[in-house]
């Protein structure tokens, strides 16, 4: 397909990654996106929903990361599809499409039973329900949850969290009967009653009666028995919103869900179905690892690629504290001639199936119940040769992590993500060290988590110690390296790493040290030796771009311009053809400058009063304000001024990672202070000062740190908090992970910064006020010195010859990198898709 | 650009304008070469990053690895060995080496033929 409007009807863990895949290899912008979302938050992890009654909150359940090239439009559900018109109709409009993508995932089955409709009924599916859930236990005894497969018993694990006597009522004569055999359901009830949950096997439940207050208050079963519950739950099932799709008269599965081939289209060819509302050549799969296979098929399909659904991974694993219960591939043994291996032992009360191949080589499936250590590598296996002997693999924990040893390379880890051992091995081979990393390297491990021991367990095979040096060249970590360049009184990188370090140092060690050096006070980045250490951006105090062009990004205090001074940039992008935009932070960024006019375009702004904004270095970017109370009728503080103020203190700190604030003028927060490193929102009476906000790839909220200070109290607490966070964060560790990091969080940090608990804070104090002391624009000392100067020429023999790999095209009246031909076949490798294969399941 | 390859050597610059581990670019025949001296020797490589697409190689940070001397793409850092221009991340992928010496406090280049 070429391209064109693109409409997503759902925001839910599918919809997301599958608009997250396609924008990441949509690289010729082709597609414009819309997605339109019932609910009223952008999607979040349903996985690990129930996690929300274990305090995680809903804003760290979030999968989404705002795009803008995605317009999300948010509590606005699709309400038909006109397909001759091409167009999809909501509430307020319409929206055209080229292409139409359903995502609309499935709605929980509620069984025709009188008084389902009654106060205190609920269903399992969103943070809603959830927080419907909770509320309506608070205060409550008993409740009950019809349903006892693995939603169910998961639903039953909440309610007992909440404080409620519990009941399971199940059809089936034993709990989770689609993934558990009977011997493995017996040993399961055993220890879901254990847990305080009574079950009530092979009845149905007939009615829901109402108390004397009109809510539900228990349930009457097929057996002439009766429950008492103030509170039901029910998780019977789910079906496939497959509404829309019928509506406009699309075929749908032999059981529901949107039919679609296995290229995930319709008979319609602009019309896709991905996650639970598809019916994938007849089959809808309720999990997310198959879901996301669809969606990565989708992507690849709307990019002109080939790929096709690769079958279904079915394994699962219950999230019961305390009862680890897990099946995976063939459970059942319905593969032609195929034997089963079963273990009980009544001692460790754990029961172990594993159903193999007529030849007994090859794995097909198991259950586990009571001890499900062995699971990831159990499943990781399936289709392939047995890792080690069947009665070693199902021994007690422990013994059995010999396993991924003998694991196959491609063998799938991390079954939600599709990664395989190779990937893992390959990102570990590539400088991966530990657990994070192969998270952000290759997303295993980012999903349900069941595969983070078997992460651990290879990094181990690997032989990586998983420490915390810094790179090859330092054993020591970005901290104690800091302790030791203050204690030692070192200057230079090249004294530090002939007494602390090996070899001639790297891209990951030279700009941690030149950041500690900076933050020491060593004088310009660019002085001596300490330029050879700078990351480009720093050594070119400009931020390098994708063509090899940079841009130059004038300071601006708190937003706060002239006219004059706007006319200024206005002159100087004219002048030298720059692209000009409006950043997010309060900027305006010139972009696409070469080397050799950089210094040109310095002089003509540091001549009109502007000096560097600092937005290459890993320092300070901006302090963002509203307009507070100087013009807003709401404003109760002057939080230009304070924005101003704090800016121009903190210029040029350089830090582990970049550090961006916001000043809000009153509690209604126009200035988005609470998604900043620091973030101050004003009170009627001082400010309240908001840590830790930010977090990048997962946004995160600033937690509230104190209130009501004043001007001086507040400016006190920012300078030791960044100070101590210089001093103690790792490389590239934000504000939001340090804090995270550090023992005790946010109540330690009070500790050490309010209440002085390691004495530290004069020490905090003299440093910051030395910073602030010894601030000199970058831009002007490299004006002033020709022996600087002399560095930003494109070619060292031809200092006047501009770059002649920088051309332009034009794009809405302004500037922008020309796409010149691709690179070499096969080195575009970091941008490839990723790869699609899970494990096929045998039926 | 298309690799002219002389086997003529090209003056380029005075040795004492290359700052030890800090690249330049230079432009010979009409070719971006990238020029570098760390741990004393002399390396010429293309100045066009193979996976970036954009010539920027002079500005990428030079280290080492296993005692291999190294030099960063600044855009996305793949790592590759300055000797033999392999790149040590992503098999496949290698940058073009030149050839690079210094007669009487000069430095000069000659292209390399394609291999
Ligand atoms: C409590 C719970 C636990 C689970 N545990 C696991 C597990 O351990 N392992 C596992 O693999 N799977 C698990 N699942 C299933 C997993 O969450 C789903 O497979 C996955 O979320 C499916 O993604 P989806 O995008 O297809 O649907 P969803 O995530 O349901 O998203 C669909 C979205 O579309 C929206 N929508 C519907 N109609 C419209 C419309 N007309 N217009 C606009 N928007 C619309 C819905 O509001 C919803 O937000 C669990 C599910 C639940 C509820
Ligand atoms: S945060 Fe308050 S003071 Fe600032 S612009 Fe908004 S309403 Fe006005
Ligand atoms: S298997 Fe779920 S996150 Fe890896």
């Amino acid at each position: 397909m070429s391209g064109g409007d693109l409409v997503v009807i759902g925001n839910g863990m599918v919809g997301q990654r599958f608009v997250e895949a396609l924008r990441a290899r949509d690289h010729g912008r082709r597609w414009r996106v819309t997605v339109l979302a019932e609910e009223g938050r952008p999607a979040y992890d349903r996985v690990r929903l129930s996690a929300f009654f274990d305090g995680v909150s809903a804003e760290e359940l979030n999968l989404h990361t705002p795009d803008d090239g995605v317009a999300l439009r948010l509590g606005e559900p699709a309400t038909g599809i006109d397909r001759a018109r091409r167009v999809v109709t909501t509430a307020t409009g319409e929206h055209p499409y080229d292409a139409l993508v359903l995502a609309t995932g499935s709605y929980a089955f509620v069984p025709p039973v009188d008084g389902t409709d009654l106060p205190g009924v609920f269903v399992y599916r969103t943070l809603d329900d959830l927080a419907g859930i909770r509320a309506h236990g608070a205060g409550r005894r008993t409740g009950a949850v019809i349903g006892g497969g693995l939603l169910g018993l998961e639903a039953a694990n909440a309610l007992r969290l909440l404080g409620l006597a519990t009941s399971v009522v199940e059809f089936a004569p034993r709990l989770m009967p689609v993934q558990v055999d009977e011997a493995g359901g017996a040993m399961l009830r055993r220890y879901v009653e254990e847990l305080g949950v009574t079950t009530h096997l092979g009845v149905a439940t007939t009615a829901l009666r109402p108390g004397p207050d009109g809510a539900v208050a228990g349930l009457e079963l097929s057996d002439g028995s009766t429950v008492d519950a103030d509170l039901v739950v029910v998780a019977a099932g789910i079906r496939p919103r497959d509404e829309l799709a019928r509506a406009a008269g699309l075929a749908v599965g032999p059981r529901g869900g949107v039919l679609v081939d296995a290229t995930c289209r319709t008979e319609d060819e602009r019309i896709w179905a991905v996650g639970e509302c598809a019916a994938v050549d007849g089959t809808c799969h309720g999990l997310v690892a198959p879901g996301y296979a669809t969606a990565e098929v989708v992507a690849d399909r709307l990019l002109d690629g080939a790929a096709t659904f690769p079958g279904a991974d079915t394994a699962t694993k219950l999230k019961l504290l305390g009862v680890d219960v897990a099946s995976f591939g063939d459970a059942h043994g319905a593969t032609p001639g195929c034997l089963d291996v079963t273990f009980t032992d009544p001692a460790t009360r754990s029961y172990a199936k594993l159903v193999l191949s007529d030849d007994a080589r090859t794995l097909l499936g198991g259950v586990l119940v009571g001890d499900a250590s062995a699971y990831p590598t159990l499943r990781a296996s399936v289709g392939g040769p047995l890792p080690a002997p069947p009665l070693a693999l199902l021994a007690p924990s422990g013994e059995s992590g010999g396993g991924v040893a003998a694991l196959p390379g491609a063998a799938q880890v991390c079954s939600c993500n599709a990664v395989t051992r190779d990937d893992i091995d390959a990102a570990i081979a590539g400088g991966c060290a530990d657990v994070p990393a192969l998270k952000a390297c290759t997303r295993a491990g980012t999903s349900c988590g069941s595969c983070v021991p078997m992460l651990k367990q290879l990094l181990d095979a690997a032989g990586v110690q998983q420490s915390t040096a810094l790179c090859e060249h330092f054993d020591a970590s970005r901290q104690e390296l800091f302790e030791i360049v203050q204690v030692r009184g070192i200057r230079t990188f090249s004294q530090l790493i002939a007494e602390h370090g090996r070899g001639r140092g790297c891209d990951i060690c030279k700009p941690v040290v030149a950041s500690i050096l900076a933050s020491l006070g060593t004088g310009h980045v660019l002085d001596g030796e300490q330029a050879s250490l700078q990351d480009t951006n720093d050594h070119f105090l400009a931020n390098l771009q994708r063509d090899g062009s940079y841009s130059v990004v004038p300071r601006i205090p708190g937003g706060e311009i002239t006219p004059e001074k706007l006319i200024v940039i206005g002159e100087v992008a004219r002048d030298f053809r720059l692209y000009t935009k409006i950043t997010g932070g309060q900027r305006i960024d010139l972009f696409g400058a070469r080397v050799e006019q950089l210094p040109q375009i310095w002089r003509r702004l540091v001549d009109a009063g502007f000096e560097s904004g600092h937005a290459y270095g890993k320092a300070l970017r901006t302090v963002k304000s509203c307009v507070g109370e100087t013009w807003c009728r709401y404003g109760v503080q002057d939080s230009v001024g304070l924005a101003v103020a704090l800016e121009l203190r903190y210029r040029g700190l350089r830090a582990p990672h970049k550090i961006k604030s916001a000043v809000s003028g009153c509690a209604r927060e126009c200035a988005e202070a609470r998604s900043k490193d620091f973030g101050i929102i004003a009170t009627e009476t001082g400010w309240n000062l908001y840590l830790g906000g930010n977090g990048g790839f997962r946004p995160r909220h600033a937690d509230l740190f104190a209130t009501d200070l004043s001007t001086d109290e507040l400016v006190t607490l920012i300078d030791r908090f960044l100070m101590f966070y210089i001093r103690t964060a790792d490389r590239l560790q934000r504000t939001a992970g340090w804090i995270e990091a550090l023992e005790g969080g946010l109540d330690h940090l009070r500790a050490v910064i309010v209440d002085d608990s390691l004495g530290l804070c004069a020490d905090l104090d003299a440093a910051m006020a030395r910073h602030v002391a010894s601030y000199s624009d970058e831009w002007r000392d490299v004006l002033d010195d020709p022996d600087r100067l002399r560095r930003f020429t494109s070619f060292v023999n031809a200092p006047h010859v501009p770059d002649p790999s920088i051309t332009f095209a034009v794009e809405r009246g302004q500037p922008v990198p020309a796409r010149g031909a691709p690179p070499a076949a096969g080195a575009d490798r970091r941008r490839q898709p990723v790869a699609l294969g899970l494990p096929e399941v045998r039926r | 650009m298309s690799p002219t390859s002389t086997l003529d050597w090209t003056a380029v610059c005075p040795l004492d304008r290359l700052d030890p581990d800090r690249g330049v670019a230079a432009l010979v025949d009409g070719v971006q070469v990238a020029l570098f001296v760390t741990g004393g020797e002399l390396y010429a490589v293309d100045n066009l990053d193979p996976v970036g697409g954009a010539y920027v190689m002079s500005r990428g940070i030079v280290g080492s690895r296993g005692g291999v001397p190294t030099l960063a793409s600044p855009l996305h850092k793949q790592v590759y060995d300055l000797r033999t221009g392999r790149c040590l991340d992503l098999p496949d992928v290698t940058l073009r080496r030149h050839e690079a010496r210094c007669r009487d406090g000069v430095v000069e280049v000659r292209l390399r033929q394609e291999e």
